[in-house]
């Protein structure tokens, strides 16, 4: 379980995340949207402590994210983010990118790193391009292995940061296609995305964030249908 | 053609002092390489406020020409740390030290090529931060400095020439040698301008390679 308390957040005078409480239960998909620099990417790096918070509270199945005593590195191999860009390490193979973090951080065979990895690759639709270099890829298949890359790692909660925004249109389907499959499978997610139909299709719950506050959180047919708060309503009715 | 008076015996030492040449390069190379690295990734972890201290002393071995920082450095060794080394140990440790401080900004600026979301992307798997800095931002760092390192290298290695002021023989010093014996200073220069580019040339390629083999990653 992930249980964001009072989080408050400021990069200099500007304060992204004004008092953020939201819990995700395991197994259960929330997606979040809102217009830019609503504080979205911000609260999932903050949730794999990427990013220090200035108040508030984070568990990860009741360990404390930001205490001085938790080993955020260990941590982290509960929780897989996956950004919008520069995710490859563009100097590794495709799957020397996937074996990196189990073999180090694990402390992996080779091998058996090398069996997991191919497994996730596989998933993602990339089992043919295990020894390829990332600027070989495209933005869709480099988004894909970066998703096999977290997955390796057998992570208990997944974040996805708008993976899909860098993208050309028409590699955006199979990348959400990768991310439905996961929650299909169960997995543990957090979305940020401006895809709204991916955003209905595949949520438990929808979160809209507007200037640092969650404004409303409910379920897709509430939020899509009958959102409550005026800023819902005005950011659909703008992206749609 | 030519009428010298240039014998074997004069081609062996201007050899040796090709030798000397390639010597206090490589050692200075080496120790200014690791050095330029440890300053390069201190100045990046500090950030521009705390490694202040650091970026100024830099800063004096980048611009004080080398010859008189060979001639204060020898005179500070000898007569201030009563050290008696030798003129090569002394050319070894000013030369380190001047290429560490050119090599620490390429490390610098290479460091910072490696984007921010890719390092994100590193740790968010559990990488440590020394887990990222050698198998992520070192690695790619290296892609973008290379020629850069080529070419402070190569310079090093011109740059030795001003060892002789602390008695060190090297290629220039000993061709400056047969000059005043044998009086041929066109030739002798020619000789010895083709020994360093013979010195120089290989590893003016090898960067080439290396460059060409990365490309393709």
């Amino acid at each position: 379980m992930i249980e964001i308390q009072n989080v408050r957040k400021s990069f200099g005078e500007l304060e992204v995340l004004k008092g953020i409480d939201l819990t995700v239960q395991r197994g259960e998909v929330v997606t979040v949207i809102g217009g830019s620099g609503s504080g979205k990417s911000t609260l999932l790096t903050c949730i794999n402590g990427l990013e220090a918070i200035d108040s508030g509270k984070i568990l990860i199945d009741g360990i404390e994210v930001h205490a001085r005593s938790t080993d955020l590195n260990k941590l982290r191999r509960k929780v897989g983010i996956v950004f919008q860009q520069w995710n490859a390490f563009p100097h590794l193979t495709v799957l020397e990118n996937v074996t990196l973090a189990p073999r180090k951080v694990l402390g992996m065979p080779r091998a058996d790193a090398a069996k997991i990895a191919e497994k996730q690759l596989r998933h993602v639709g990339l089992g043919d391009k295990l020894t390829t270099y990332p600027s070989r890829l495209s933005g869709g298949q480099q988004q894909r292995m970066a998703i096999a890359r977290a997955l390796a790692m057998s992570p208990d909660y997944m974040l996805f940061d708008e993976v899909t925004s860098a993208l050309d249109p028409q590699l955006v389907g199979e990348v959400l296609e990768t991310l439905k499959m996961l929650a299909e499978e169960g997995m543990t997610m957090i979305c940020v995305t401006h895809e709204m139909g991916f955003a209905r299709d595949v949520s438990d719950r929808v979160a809209f964030f507007h200037q640092g506050i969650l404004a409303e959180i409910g379920a897709p047919d509430q939020i899509f249908v009958d959102p409550q708060h005026p800023e819902t309503r005005k950011f659909l009715a703008a992206v749609r | 053609m030519f009428d010298t008076a240039l014998t074997v015996n004069d081609l062996i030492f201007l050899a040796r002092g090709a030798g000397m040449t390639i010597i206090v390069t490589a050692i200075s190379v080496v120790i200014g390489t690791l050095l330029g690295i440890l300053f390069g990734v201190i100045r990046v972890q500090l950030g521009p406020i705390l490694a202040a201290p650091l970026t100024f002393v830099l800063d004096i071995f980048r611009s004080v020409p080398l010859l008189i920082q060979l001639v204060l450095g020898n005179a500070f060794i000898g007569m201030v740390l009563q050290l008696q080394i030798s003129g090569f140990t002394v050319a070894c440790i000013v030369l380190s030290l001047y290429t560490s401080a050119y090599c620490a900004e390429i490390v610098r600026g290479g460091i910072d090529a490696v984007p921010e979301i890719t390092r994100r992307a590193a740790r968010s798997l559990g990488l440590t931060w020394g887990q990222d800095m050698r198998y992520i931002v070192l690695p790619l760092a290296t892609r973008v400095a290379l020629p850069s390192w080529i070419g402070l290298a190569l310079g090093v290695m011109k740059d030795s020439a001003l060892v002789y002021v602390v008695q060190v023989t090297e290629l220039l010093k000993s061709t400056q040698i047969l000059i005043t014996r044998l009086q041929e200073p066109l030739f002798l220069l020619l000789i010895c301008g083709a020994f360093y580019f013979i010195i120089s040339f290989p590893l003016a390629r090898f960067g080439g390679y290396l460059e060409k083999r990365w490309s393709n990653d």
